[in-house]
């Protein structure tokens, strides 16, 4: 099988400091991916590198054969790639509908903009993925009012509706409640029937419920791969990271 | 329904202002329509899109200079116009000859602007340069231009600027009729330029500024190109102030670098802050009004209109954020949180 993503050798060179010293990722279609590691590790560096956020000083980028290492943003958003920041990043003062409405997959350029009007079809659509993220009987509020996990899933749900390829996730449980970790959690797997996940998380109790892929970041490079099992039997693991006892991963996670 | 009547009322009170209102007065509100029309493009820019521009003197300078050209030419019947022959200038400069004809100076008046305006948006947005660096970098534009206009005296007619018009298409200048057709001309650029900018903002462009005001990154991250939209609107509003400003010297027979300069560019933004830049309608009532009071507290106090202007703006921006506008819709939200209470009573009564 193609994967969906490719990162080959990628460095990211923040004026001497190397946030990411030769990073090399495989993503498979309806994969959800894993990416934990201590602060600092190169995770979030590594989303701002595949969605053009940040610019790689090496290495290439490969959205299933496209090199995209150079491409504006709002180019990699519209080939498929959606991401979901660490704090909720919506629009305040538009409503919940129209953050949907904006988000909905569709030409973006200015003049097809200028007249652009929701047909019944796309209504169908945004009603269908409010409900699914239960904001539909918020839609008519301010984003801006909605409680902070209500604020994480509309972002999330903004980010399914365009249907994207690759969903990178960074955090997206930060900040909810014990019952809205469990259903995002459950949620996940639902996701990668249309797309393939990429999502940063610093709770292990969450990684180790719901994750099949684990990669481990360390100082800029993959420590390893492989089930979550697998992973914390890793010595180089257990040294960097683990090993260092609960508190490492607790201090990282708040 | 209930807006829409008060925009209807509020048009229909304009075009029968000539029925009303002294030749003066009437004359004096020409001017201030201008400035609504300006104030339109502030709150499209400022209020949706969150770009200050401290430097909208200059599209309406220019748009007023290209109408002026224009002027000057038809007064001059001929000849060279008098201030060039004062600077001991023999022949018409090359770049003036176009403006002899009317469509050529009207469509100058538009285009020049916003080319302008696209031009400088177009380089530094997409160099991201946002906020304040972008108000100073407008700014700064105004002084060029202001330099420029004074130190080309035998071009542009220096400090005095061009004046000393006597006809438009023919007709007398100081005919009360003629007058009176500018005047409504005004008022129907005006109401056209609220419709079509109404439209705009209430469509899904509308949605699309407010976010790149509010979260211009997400906006980047949803697929959109920031930049387009924004050098879009900056220079749409540009061309709205060029517009206003050859409307302007038609009606007031005068353009000087003062009224382009770095005060009048301050100005144009106060009004949208004290009608409300995030209203249309309140921009507008905002250049009404602030000029209305600084005619009559200029002719009846002229040493307080400074100090009065610079009080009014420190309370508009400690007190009342939302200007006028905001006053209003607060009141309105008012009115329809009494009228829910009431039916939430009346149904707790039936339960």
């Amino acid at each position: 099988m193609k994967p969906v993503l490719m990162c080959r050798d990628v460095v990211v060179d923040f004026d001497g400091f190397r946030a990411l010293q030769g990073v090399d990722l495989a993503v498979y279609p309806h994969e959800v991916r894993f990416l934990i590691g201590p602060n600092g590790a190169g995770k979030t560096t590594l989303l701002d590198v595949i969605c053009g956020r940040t610019r790689a000083t090496d290495g290439r980028v490969l959205f299933f054969s496209h090199d995209i290492t150079k491409r504006p943003e709002y180019e990699i958003v519209q080939m498929g790639i959606a991401r979901k920041f660490q704090s909720p990043s919506i629009f305040p003062f538009l409503t919940v509908w129209e953050n949907m409405e904006l988000a909905m997959r569709q030409d973006r350029r200015l003049r097809s903009v200028l007249r652009a009007k929701l047909t019944g079809e796309e209504k169908e659509m945004m009603a269908a993925q409010l409900e699914k993220i239960g904001l539909l009987d918020e839609r008519h509020r301010l984003a801006g009012s909605l409680s902070h996990g209500q604020k994480q899933w509309l972002e999330i749900g903004m980010q399914l509706i365009q249907r994207p390829q690759l969903l990178l996730l960074d955090e997206p449980i930060a900040g909810m409640s014990a019952a809205e970790r469990e259903r995002t959690g459950e949620w996940l797997h639902e996701m990668a029937e249309h797309c393939a996940v990429i999502i940063v998380e610093h709770d292990m109790d969450f990684v180790r419920r719901y994750s099949k892929q684990v990669t481990v970041m360390h100082e800029g490079k993959v420590l390893c791969e492989g089930s979550m099992d697998e992973v914390q039997q890793n010595e180089q693991v257990i040294d960097v990271y683990l090993g260092r006892g609960k508190n490492a991963c607790c201090a990282s996670g708040m | 329904m209930n807006k829409r009547w008060g925009y209807w009322l509020f048009f229909v009170a304009l075009f029968l202002a000539p029925f009303y209102l002294t030749e003066f007065r009437l004359s004096l509100l020409g001017k201030f329509l201008c400035f609504a029309i300006v104030a339109v493009g502030i709150s499209l820019i400022w209020g949706y899109t969150g770009i200050l521009s401290l430097g909208h003197g200059v599209y309406f300078g220019l748009g007023a200079y290209c109408m002026a050209m224009y002027l000057k030419l038809e007064a001059s019947q001929g000849h060279l116009p008098d201030f060039m022959e004062w600077s001991s200038v023999r022949e018409l400069p090359w770049f003036w000859k176009p403006f002899a004809h009317p469509v050529v100076a009207i469509a100058a008046a538009i285009v020049l602007p916003t080319l302008l305006a696209a031009l400088l948006s177009y380089f530094t947005f997409k160099n991201r340069i946002q906020g304040v660096y972008f108000s100073l970098l407008s700014q700064a534009v105004v002084v060029v231009f202001v330099t420029l206009f004074i130190g080309k005296q035998e071009w542009t007619g220096g400090t005095n600027g061009l004046t000393n018009f006597s006809t438009v298409f023919g007709f007398s200048l100081s005919s009360p009729l003629t007058q009176i057709v500018l005047y409504w001309l005004t008022a129907a650029v005006l109401a056209l330029i609220f419709v079509m900018t109404r439209r705009l903002t209430t469509g899904r462009l509308g949605k699309v500024l407010i976010a790149i005001r509010d979260a211009e990154n997400r906006v980047r991250f949803l697929g959109f190109n920031p930049t387009v939209y924004k050098v879009f609107v900056y220079s749409l509003s540009a061309a709205f102030a060029g517009v206003a400003g050859a409307l302007f010297v038609l009606q007031v027979g005068l353009i000087s670098p003062e009224m382009m300069g770095i005060i009048p560019s301050i100005e144009m933004v106060l009004w949208a802050a004290v009608g409300g830049r995030h209203s249309l309608m309140g921009a507008i009532m905002g250049a009404i009004v602030m000029n209305t009071a600084k005619s009559f507290l200029s002719e009846n106090y002229p040493d307080l209109w400074l100090l009065l202007l610079g009080a009014l703006f420190v309370v508009v921006v400690l007190f009342v954020p939302k200007g006028l506008a905001g006053i209003y819709e607060s009141l309105a939200a008012v009115r329809i949180k009494e009228k829910r209470g009431h039916e939430c009573e009346a149904r707790v009564d039936v339960s």
